[in-house]
């Protein structure tokens, strides 16, 4: 079973963990899941976040500060009352200074079944860190572009069966300051490669018009530094009635 | 530029030296890598492509770089000791080496953007250099402390045409410069990112270590000229993320008879926590793409490094270094702060050489190590120290 298999279109809202303050999380899980988000992402903060854009980048700083960490993060999850799925998206520093059995063995206890580590790369993963994800029946979530050629979707599709292919919506940062701009028609063929994998679209997405963009042509859109960025300005119950 | 094929100088078919290397890189970045990859290989041993590169090493940088004697100092040491002139390359540094073999590969592949971090801001001359020579427009990422430290660089670029953008995050030096220069690459895929070290994803730090390897290949000709024997006892060499040493140490690896010494930053000293001694402070962890040696604290974040050196403070080493280290090859020593400056004001009073502070570190490498009368020292002086002639000046 997938859990991101869904008949309706989706919404998916990232959040980094520890941001405003250490212990924000489980509220805003709990925020967002009465509201109706279908999934959460969870980052796990990190010093040099190289593909994210400004408020990513100021939210983990404040994150950091606040002494989040993954021991904490993980002990915070085990304590969530929702049921919504949880997807933990980070580097691959942190995790690997953790220990990534360990982090795996904690992903499972908590009951997170998909993670998204954007710089390990799928030759990567494929070399070392397969087997041990298997073991714990942990399923890794990989990036495409509209770059990506045909063959490696396929071969990512394949690979996520149990999560979804996450499509960036275009080459930049995240919180890019550009409208949306999707080109449909290669989305849509984008989509039929991925098969019965879901796809989900993310990257500068900010208002309720760009997600029903996103919604004509894939299973559904994250956003992330627009929900941050309504967090910073104290409006992010407004952000997200917006959204519906 | 004849490169050998050892196990301690490629890496394998991923970009793996031992456990060290590898492209850790978003997936907007993949397509980047690979084009860069399949030219470099395609381009790097074609006549044309080497004969263009040789002939502005020559011709434009002023190469081979003199080997020359260091009487005072092969009197003070009782030993002999040479100095590696890098610091007479044109714009003053081996970054120049790099720079302009780079820039021949984004010409050709057609690009007409380069973008650039910069620490000690040499890397950000050269790359300008080369952008005005090459009518690329130039884009040059700096940390603002070190637009400060380093201001006469500053004024170079800007008049070579490039673009200098303050980096204002973390510590606003090296290391988040090229998280900037990273970003401006995803966000501007038709860039051309001209890393300046043996860092970063692969296939750059083979790309660096074969454009800077003319380094050791010419001490080799020159050391037998001089001495009648092509190998030295020992090469000593700074590194920041580990460029010039990769070049002075490249073509000696398989000669275990010649001793590698890698000189890191100490900054204040390893025990003040203001350092950038990456191999002895660091552990395993992915930095800019590359599994290497970093400096970070234990939940696995990037502890902001420390040295008076504007090009020796990053927290990352190249992962042909960490993996030489770890193998036992190379060896690691560290120069505080205090050394560095000692060193460059002795050889500038005793041989009328300014080094730059950079290159001081591998200078003051030589009264902490052992040495023999038997020994011929190559000491690689990577750069000159005109930059950093604001910093001598509060000093002395
Ligand atoms: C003169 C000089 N030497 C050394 C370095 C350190 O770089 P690397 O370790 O890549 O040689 C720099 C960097 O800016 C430099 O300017």
């Amino acid at each position: 079973m997938n859990v991101f298999v869904k008949k309706h279109k989706q919404l998916s809202i990232f959040t980094t963990a520890g941001y405003p303050n250490v212990e924000s999380l489980n509220d805003q899980i709990s925020v967002l899941s009465t509201q109706g988000v279908d999934f959460i992402e969870v980052g796990i903060p990190f010093s040099d976040p190289m593909a994210d854009g400004p408020m990513i980048q100021e939210t983990s700083r404040i994150a950091l500060k606040n002494g989040m960490n993954l021991e904490i993060l993980f002990e915070q999850l085990s304590m969530r009352k929702m049921n919504i799925p949880i997807v933990m998206m980070g580097y691959v520093n942190p995790v690997i200074a953790f220990g990534l059995e360990l982090f795996l063995k904690k992903c499972q206890e908590v009951k997170v079944q998909t993670v998204i580590l954007p710089d390990m790369s799928l030759e990567i993963y494929e070399r070392f860190y397969q087997s041990l994800f298997e073991k714990y029946k942990v399923y890794p979530c990989f990036l495409i572009t509209p770059k990506t050629d045909d063959e490696r979707i396929q071969r990512i599709a394949k690979l996520c069966r149990k999560s979804f292919v996450y499509l960036v919506s275009s080459n930049s940062t995240t919180g890019s300051k550009n409208d949306l701009s999707m080109d449909k028609k290669l989305f849509k063929r984008i989509k039929e490669l991925c098969s019965t994998t879901p796809l989900f679209i993310g990257f500068g997405i900010k208002t309720r018009r760009d997600v029903e963009n996103v919604y004509e042509v894939a299973d559904g859109a994250i956003i992330g530094s627009a929900f941050l960025n309504a967090i910073s300005k104290g409006t992010e119950e407004q952000f997200l009635e917006s959204l519906y | 530029m004849e490169l050998r094929t050892t196990k301690h100088t490629r890496p394998d078919e991923m970009g793996f030296y031992g456990e060290y290397g590898g492209a850790f890189v978003p997936e907007l970045l993949r397509p980047n890598i690979e084009e860069l990859e399949k030219f470099y290989l395609q381009v790097k041993d074609t006549p044309s492509f080497k004969e263009e590169y040789i002939t502005l090493l020559k011709d434009y940088v002023g190469r081979p770089t003199p080997l020359y004697y260091s009487e005072k100092l092969s009197i003070k040491h009782s030993c002999s000791i040479y100095l590696k002139r890098e610091d007479l390359n044109h714009t003053g540094a081996h970054k120049i080496n790099n720079a302009l073999g780079q820039i021949l590969l984004a010409k050709k592949m057609g690009k007409t953007t380069v973008v650039a971090e910069t620490g000690a801001g040499q890397h950000g001359v050269a790359t300008a250099t080369a952008s005005a020579l090459m009518n690329l427009k130039c884009i040059v990422y700096m940390g603002e402390i070190d637009i400060e430290r380093q201001a006469p660089n500053v004024q170079r670029m800007k008049f070579l045409g490039a673009e200098v953008i303050p980096a204002k995050s973390g510590s606003k030096t090296l290391k988040d410069a090229t998280n900037e220069a990273i970003r401006y690459w995803i966000n501007h895929p038709d860039a051309y990112y001209l890393i300046g070290s043996v860092v970063g994803p692969h296939p750059y730090p083979m790309i660096v270590t074969d454009f800077q390897s003319i380094i050791s290949e010419e001490m080799r000709i020159q050391l037998l000229e001089k001495t009648g024997n092509e190998l030295p006892t020992k090469v000593i060499a700074c590194v920041g993320g580990g460029s010039n040493a990769a070049g002075a140490f490249y073509h000696f690896y398989e000669e275990e008879t010649v001793e590698l010494i890698a000189v890191e930053a100490a900054g204040k000293g390893l025990k003040s926590g203001a350092s950038a001694a990456t191999s002895m402070l660091g552990s395993q962890g992915v930095i800019h793409g590359s599994m290497t040696l970093l400096m970070q604290n234990a939940h696995g974040q990037i502890i902001e490094p420390y040295s008076i050196s504007a090009g020796l403070d990053y927290p990352g080493i190249g992962p042909l270094h960490a993996h030489s280290i770890k193998e036992g090859r190379t060896k690691a020593t560290s120069v505080t702060d205090e050394e560095a400056l000692f060193a460059a004001r002795e050889l500038t009073k005793t041989e009328g050489i300014i080094p730059a502070l950079e290159s001081a570190h591998a200078l003051a490498a030589l009264d902490k190590i052992e040495l023999f009368k038997s020994d011929i020292v190559v000491v690689n002086l990577s750069g000159r120290g005109d930059k950093d002639m604001a910093t001598y000046k509060q000093y002395f």
